[in-house]
C-alpha cells in the first residue's frame, strides 16, 4: 500500500484550487449561516450567479475584470433578491424556500430557454483564457518536490485562490470584530430580543447574505476560470450540503474555522477518495464487492454520515468550545 | 411592607381611562383579537410620566399582548397609541425601541453566548460601528470606549460588574432578570416595560430588583410593569390598570384597587377576604 | 442516559434491548445495509447494448431523456431501460448472442418521433463477448399529430394526477411526520426512492427473485415500513431524548438523506431503469382522453388508500392519537396517550406510503437512486400548500402540484415543469406559510 500516494493525494487537494475555492465559499457560508445564523440552504445559488456573470460577460466580448464585477455584483443582488421577501420567516421555512430557489435558478440556467445566453444544458466554454494569460508561471513547468508536485497553470490558481480567501478571512474578521458584528451574533441568539434593543435585525440579516453571498460568488468565479468550463449540474444542492459540514466542522462562527473546515474536509475527502481507489483496485474481496465507480461514492456516503455525527456529537466544530459555539444555537 | 405615598400628579379619579397631568404614553381605541377571541379592547388608557405603573388582571386577560402591541411586536387590529405625542401605529419593534420604549421579556431573553458586557453594548444608541459602513471604514473606537464605560457605570449600579466578561448564558434566573433591566437601561429610553419581571426569581432577590425598579423611575423613566404577584404591586407601584378580558376595569392607587370589588370579582375571588394592604 | 426507560414498543425491540448498546448499533446498521445492498444489483460489467438518445433539428442536438428501450432475445424480454437526462441508456445482458431492441414510442416526449417510424425495433443486434454494443435511435422532428387541444389538455391533465398520486402519498406521510414530531424530514426522499428500488430488486434484478411487480411491490413496501420504524427508534426517538434542537434534527435529516441517497447510488447503480411489467402499454379512451391503463390504476389505487387512511386517522384509536399528539403533544401525553409509540406508528405508516408513492412513480416514470430526491421539492410543495401537519389538505396539495407541474408544460419547455411546483411552493412559503387548510402557527 502506498501510503505516500495516498497522502499526497489529500495534501494536494487540500492547497489546490479546490480546497480554495471551497473555503472562500464556506468563508461566505459561515458569515450567513455561523454568525447571523440564517439556514441558507441554496447557497451554492450564488456560486452558480458569480461563475455564470463572469463567464457570460467574458462570452460576449467584455474584459475580464468587467466579467469579475458582473459576477460579484450578480451574486450581491441575488442575496437582495432572496433576503427581501423571505428573511422574515421562520428559519426551516427559510432553508425550504432557499433550496428551492437555488433549484429553480440552476433549472432555468439550464433550460433550453436560457440556451442562447447559458449555453443551458451543454455549458460555457473556454472564457478562461484572459485569466491564465496573466500567470507568471509557465504553464507546462512542475514545482515542488517527490509526489507533491503541481503544474505552473494550477500554481497560478492556488495562489489566486488562496490571496482570494486571505482577503475574505481579513474582511470577515473586521467585520465580526466590529459593533456591527456583535449584532449580528446578537441576532443569532435571540433576534426579538435584538429588536427590542433598536436594532433593524432584517437590514443585518440582509446584509450578511448579500456579503456571503458576494464571496460565495468570488468562490464561483474560481471554479469556473480554473475549470474551463461551466454547467449548471455541478451547482447542485449537493455542494451546499458539503458546504454546511465544511463549516460546522470547523466550527460555525469562528473566525477561521470555514478554511479549516474546508482543508480537513477536503484532505479527508480525497485521501478516503485515494484509500478506496488503492483497496479496490489492489485487495481482491474489496474489488469483487465493488467496482472503481461504486469505491468512488463511499466517501459521499461518509460525508452525509459526517454530517450527522457533527450535528449530534460535536456541533460546535473544530474550533471552538461547547459554551461559545455550538451550531444549533440552542 | 413600605406603601409608597401617592404622588400628587396622582391625585386624580379612580376611573377606567381617566386623562392623567402628563401622560408619557397615550393609547386610544385599541382592538386586538386573534380568531374570535377579543384580547385586547382598550378604549382610552393614559400613562402618567415618571411613575411606576402596574398592570395587573387575571390570566388571559390580554397584558401581554398589550405589551406586544406597544412594543411594535404585534400589530392592532384597529386603533393608535402615541409616545410623547409621536404617534407610533404600523412602526416595527425595533424603531419602537429607537423612540424610547423598551421592554423586557417573561421569559428572559438575554444573549447567552455574549458577554454580559457585549449583552449592554448590543444597546448603545451611539456607535457609528454599528453599520456595516462605518465596520468597514473603523474608526468606531471611540465610540465604544464610551459606551463600554457607561456600560460598566449601569452593571455597577445593578451589582452585575463581576460577571461583566461572563457568557450571559451562564447567569442565573434573576441575574437575567437584572440584565434584561440593565440592557433595557443601556438604550436610554423614556418608558421601560417589564414583564412580570419578579416570575421565577429567588424571593430573597426580589426587594433588591424592586429597589432598582425604583430606581429607574428615580432617573427619570416612566416604568410599566405587568405583575401577578399582590405584594409587588402593593409595594412599590404608583398606580396600578386592572385588565380583565381585554378590557380596562379599573385603575388607581394600589390601596384602592385592592379593595375594588370589581377588581376582586375579576380574580374570581382570588383574594377574596385576604389582606393584601 | 435517562434511568428507568419504558420497556421499547415491540417485541424486536424487546429482544434487541439484552445486547449491549454499540454491538446493537452495528447489528442495525450492517443488517440494513446488507438488506438494502443484497437485492439490489451490481449492473454487470459483462455484455450490454446501449446507446444515446438525440433529437436533432435545424441543426441543434438535444438529449432526449425518459424514453424506454426494451431488449428481448426471441421472445423473451431480457431487460429494459429508461434513458436519463443526457439521452443515455444500458440494458445489461446474459451473455453474447443476437437480441431485438425496440423503442417504446408512447415515452417519446411531445414532438419528437423517429425519423423513420418503421424502425421502432432493431431486429438483429449481435452482441460478442464483453461488448458493450451501441445502437441508435435517430429521432426528429415529428409531424404534429393529430391530437386536440382537448385530447392534450386532458392527457396532461390526467399526468398531473398520477404525479400527484406519488406526491400526495409521500407528502402525507411527510406531513404526518411533521405533526407528531415537528421535523422537517429532508430523508423522506430516500424512503420514495427506495420503495421503488427495493420493488425492482424483487422483481426484475437478475439477483434476487424475479417476481410480477404486484408481488415484488409487497416486500418492498413492508421493509420500507419497517425501515421507517427502525429510523424512529433508533435514531430519531435517542436524539429527541437527548433534547437535539429541531433545527439540528433537519441538518440531521439532510446529512441522513445525503448519505442512503449515494448509499443506493453505489447499490444500485447510476442509470435509470424501468419496471419490466407494464410497460408500453397502450392507451384506451376514457371520455375521449387517451389513457394508459397503469396510470387510471395508480390513480384509483392512491385515492382508495388516501381514503382508507383518512378513515384510519379519522375513527381508529391510534389514528385519532395520531391526531392528538399532532395537536397539543403535552396534553396527549397527560391523557395517557404513549406518545413515543404514536411517534413510531407514524412513521410506520409514513414510510408504507412513501414507498407506495415510489413505487407509482417507478412504475409510471423511471427507477433511479435520485428519483425521490427529484421529487422532494415537490413534497415540500405539497406539504406547504395543504398545510404542513394537516393530512387532508396534503392529499388535495399534492394532486394540485402533480397537476400544475406535469400542465405547465403548456407554456413551459418539459425540463422546466418542476420549477412550475418550486414557483408554488415560494410563492406560498412568502405568501401563506400556513397553507390553504393549515392554521396560523408562529410562522414568521
Amino acid at each position: 500500500m502506498d501510503w505516500m500516494q495516498i497522502l499526497a493525494a489529500g495534501v494536494l487537494a487540500t492547497i489546490g484550487p479546490v480546497t480554495a475555492g471551497y473555503a472562500l465559499s464556506a468563508i461566505g457560508l459561515n458569515l450567513q449561516f455561523g454568525y447571523a445564523g440564517l439556514l441558507n440552504f441554496g447557497h451554492v445559488a450564488f456560486m452558480l450567479v458569480g461563475a455564470y456573470g463572469t463567464a457570460m460577460t467574458v462570452e460576449f466580448g467584455g474584459p475580464l475584470w468587467l466579467g469579475l464585477i458582473v459576477g460579484i455584483v450578480a451574486a450581491v443582488l441575488l442575496g437582495l433578491l432572496l433576503g427581501i421577501p423571505t428573511l422574515r420567516l421562520r428559519a426551516d421555512y427559510f432553508a425550504i424556500t432557499s433550496i428551492a430557489a437555488a433549484e429553480v435558478l440552476r433549472l432555468v440556467v439550464r433550460s433550453s430557454w436560457s440556451e442562447p445566453l447559458t449555453g443551458g444544458v451543454f455549458g460555457l466554454q473556454g472564457f478562461g483564457g484572459a485569466f491564465h494569460a496573466l500567470n507568471p508561471f509557465p504553464t507546462s513547468e512542475l514545482y515542488g518536490f517527490g509526489q507533491f508536485v503541481v503544474t505552473g497553470r494550477a500554481l497560478w490558481v492556488i495562489l489566486v485562490g488562496w490571496a482570494l480567501v486571505l482577503l475574505s478571512t481579513l474582511l470577515i474578521a473586521r467585520l465580526i470584530k466590529s459593533p456591527w458584528g456583535r449584532v449580528l451574533k446578537a441576532i443569532r441568539e435571540d433576534e426579538d430580543a435584538t429588536r427590542s434593543l433598536g436594532r433593524n435585525v432584517f437590514a443585518y440579516k440582509l446584509q450578511a447574505l448579500m456579503i456571503g453571498g458576494a464571496i460565495a460568488g468570488l468562490a464561483g468565479i474560481l471554479f469556473a476560470l480554473e475549470q474551463q468550463s461551466l454547467h449548471p449540474d455541478a451547482f447542485q444542492p449537493r455542494i451546499t450540503f458539503i458546504l454546511y459540514v465544511m463549516v460546522i466542522l470547523g466550527g460555525a462562527g469562528s473566525i477561521g474555522g470555514a478554511v479549516l473546515g474546508a482543508a480537513v474536509f477536503n484532505f479527508l475527502f480525497f485521501a478516503t477518495d485515494a484509500l478506496m481507489a488503492r483497496l479496490q483496485a489492489n485487495i481482491d474481496w474489496i474489488g469483487a464487492i465493488l467496482s472503481p465507480a461504486e469505491a468512488g461514492l463511499i466517501k459521499y456516503v461518509l460525508v452525509g454520515v459526517a454530517l450527522m455525527l457533527l450535528m449530534v456529537f460535536r456541533p460546535q466544530g473544530l474550533l471552538r468550545s461547547r459554551d461559545e459555539g455550538r451550531a444549533d444555537a440552542s | 411592607m413600605k406603601v409608597e405615598p401617592m404622588r400628587p400628579e396622582l391625585n386624580i379619579a379612580h376611573e377606567p381611562g381617566v386623562a392623567k397631568a402628563d401622560p408619557v404614553l397615550i393609547i386610544d381605541g385599541m382592538r386586538r383579537a386573534f380568531g374570535g377571541l377579543r384580547a385586547v379592547d382598550i378604549d382610552h388608557l393614559e400613562f402618567q410620566r415618571n411613575t411606576i405603573t402596574s398592570i395587573i388582571g387575571p390570566n388571559g386577560a390580554g397584558k401581554t399582548t398589550l405589551f406586544n402591541l406597544l412594543t411594535g411586536f404585534d400589530t392592532p387590529d384597529h386603533g393608535q397609541y402615541s409616545l410623547d405625542g409621536e404617534l407610533l401605529i404600523g412602526v416595527p419593534a425595533h424603531q419602537v425601541a429607537q423612540r424610547g420604549m423598551v421592554r423586557t421579556f417573561q421569559l428572559t431573553k438575554v444573549l447567552p453566548r455574549l458577554t454580559v458586557l457585549e449583552n449592554l453594548l448590543v444597546a448603545a444608541k451611539t456607535q457609528p460601528g454599528a453599520t456595516f459602513r462605518g465596520a468597514m471604514l473603523g474608526g468606531w473606537q471611540g465610540a465604544e470606549r464610551q459606551n463600554e464605560e457607561q456600560a460598566r457605570d449601569i452593571l455597577q449600579r445593578f451589582g452585575l460588574i463581576a460577571m461583566a466578561n461572563e457568557y450571559a448564558g451562564r447567569l442565573s434566573g434573576g441575574q437575567r432578570k437584572l440584565l434584561e433591566m440593565a440592557r433595557a437601561l443601556m438604550v436610554g429610553p423614556t418608558v421601560v416595560m417589564l414583564d412580570e419581571p419578579t416570575a421565577g426569581v429567588n424571593p430573597v432577590l426580589i426587594q433588591s430588583l424592586l429597589e432598582h425598579v425604583k430606581g429607574l423611575r428615580d432617573s427619570g423613566m416612566t416604568v410599566l410593569f405587568v405583575e401577578h404577584d399582590m405584594d409587588v404591586v402593593q409595594s412599590i407601584s404608583d398606580w396600578v390598570v386592572v385588565v380583565a378580558e381585554g378590557h380596562v376595569i379599573a385603575e388607581g392607587p394600589p390601596g384602592v384597587i385592592a379593595r375594588n370589588p370589581a377588581v376582586i370579582e375579576a380574580y374570581l375571588g382570588k383574594h377574596r377576604g385576604e389582606d393584601v394592604a | 442516559m435517562e434511568a428507568g426507560r419504558q420497556a421499547p414498543p415491540t417485541a424486536t425491540g424487546r429482544a434487541i434491548r439484552w445486547i449491549s448498546r454499540p454491538v446493537r448499533l452495528l447489528l442495525v446498521l450492517t443488517g440494513t445495509l446488507f438488506i438494502l445492498a443484497w437485492p439490489l444489483s451490481v449492473l454487470a460489467q459483462g455484455e450490454t447494448i446501449g446507446g444515446t438518445l438525440v433529437y436533432r433539428a435545424e441543426g441543434e442536438r438535444t438529449p432526449v431523456e425518459g424514453v424506454t428501450i426494451t431488449v428481448s432475445q426471441d421472445g423473451t424480454q431480457i431487460g429494459t431501460a429508461v434513458s436519463d437526462a443526457d439521452g443515455r441508456w444500458e440494458v445489461p445482458l446474459p451473455g453474447p448472442g443476437t437480441y431485438q431492441v425496440s423503442l417504446d414510442v408512447t415515452t417519446l416526449p411531445e414532438g419528437v418521433t423517429l425519423t423513420d417510424p418503421t424502425k421502432v425495433e432493431l431486429p438483429n443486434v449481435a452482441v460478442l463477448g464483453g461488448q458493450g454494443k451501441s445502437v441508435i435511435f435517430p429521432l426528429g422532428e415529428g409531424q404534429v399529430s393529430g391530437v386536440s387541444t382537448y385530447e392534450r389538455i386532458g392527457a396532461l391533465f390526467v399526468a398531473g394526477l398520477k404525479l400527484g398520486a406519488t406526491i400526495a402519498l409521500a407528502a402525507l406521510g411527510l406531513s404526518l411526520i411533521y405533526g407528531v414530531t415537528r421535523l422537517v424530514n429532508f430523508a423522506h426522499a430516500e424512503l420514495v426512492t427506495l420503495g421503488a428500488v427495493l420493488a425492482y430488486a424483487f422483481h426484475a434484478s437478475g439477483i434476487g427473485p424475479s417476481w410480477p411487480l404486484v408481488f415484488a411491490a409487497i416486500p418492498a413496501v413492508i421493509l420500507v415500513a419497517w425501515f421507517g420504524g427502525l429510523q424512529s427508534s433508533y435514531l430519531w426517538r435517542p436524539l429527541r431524548k437527548r433534547g437535539t434542537s429541531l433545527l439540528s434534527l433537519m441538518v440531521v435529516s439532510i446529512g441522513l438523506s445525503f448519505a442512503l441517497r449515494s448509499l443506493i447510488q453505489l447499490t444500485f447503480g447510476g442509470q435509470p431503469v424501468a419496471y419490466q411489467d407494464f410497460a408500453g402499454q397502450s392507451a384506451i379512451l376514457v371520455l375521449g382522453i387517451p389513457m394508459v391503463p397503469k396510470h387510471l390504476v395508480t390513480i384509483g389505487v392512491t385515492i382508495v388508500v388516501l381514503f382508507l387512511v383518512t378513515q384510519f386517522l379519522q375513527r381508529s384509536r391510534a389514528g385519532t392519537a395520531m391526531r392528538a399528539v399532532a395537536d397539543d403533544r403535552d396534553l396527549a401525553e397527560s391523557s395517557g396517550i404513549n406518545v413515543d409509540r404514536v411517534i413510531q406508528l407514524t412513521w410506520i405508516l409514513a414510510a408504507l406510503l412513501a414507498a407506495l408513492g415510489g413505487i407509482f412513480y417507478g412504475l409510471n416514470e423511471s427507477v433511479s437512486y435520485e428519483m425521490g430526491f427529484k421529487i422532494l421539492l415537490l413534497l415540500f410543495a405539497a406539504v406547504v400548500l395543504g398545510g404542513l401537519g394537516t393530512a387532508y389538505g396534503v392529499m388535495v396539495g399534492g394532486f394540485v402540484v402533480g397537476i400544475v407541474v406535469e400542465m405547465s408544460t403548456l407554456w413551459l419547455p418539459a425540463e422546466l415543469k418542476v420549477v412550475s411546483g418550486l414557483v408554488i411552493l415560494i410563492v406560498m412559503l412568502l405568501v401563506r406559510p400556513q397553507g390553504i387548510f393549515g392554521t396560523r402557527e408562529r410562522i414568521g
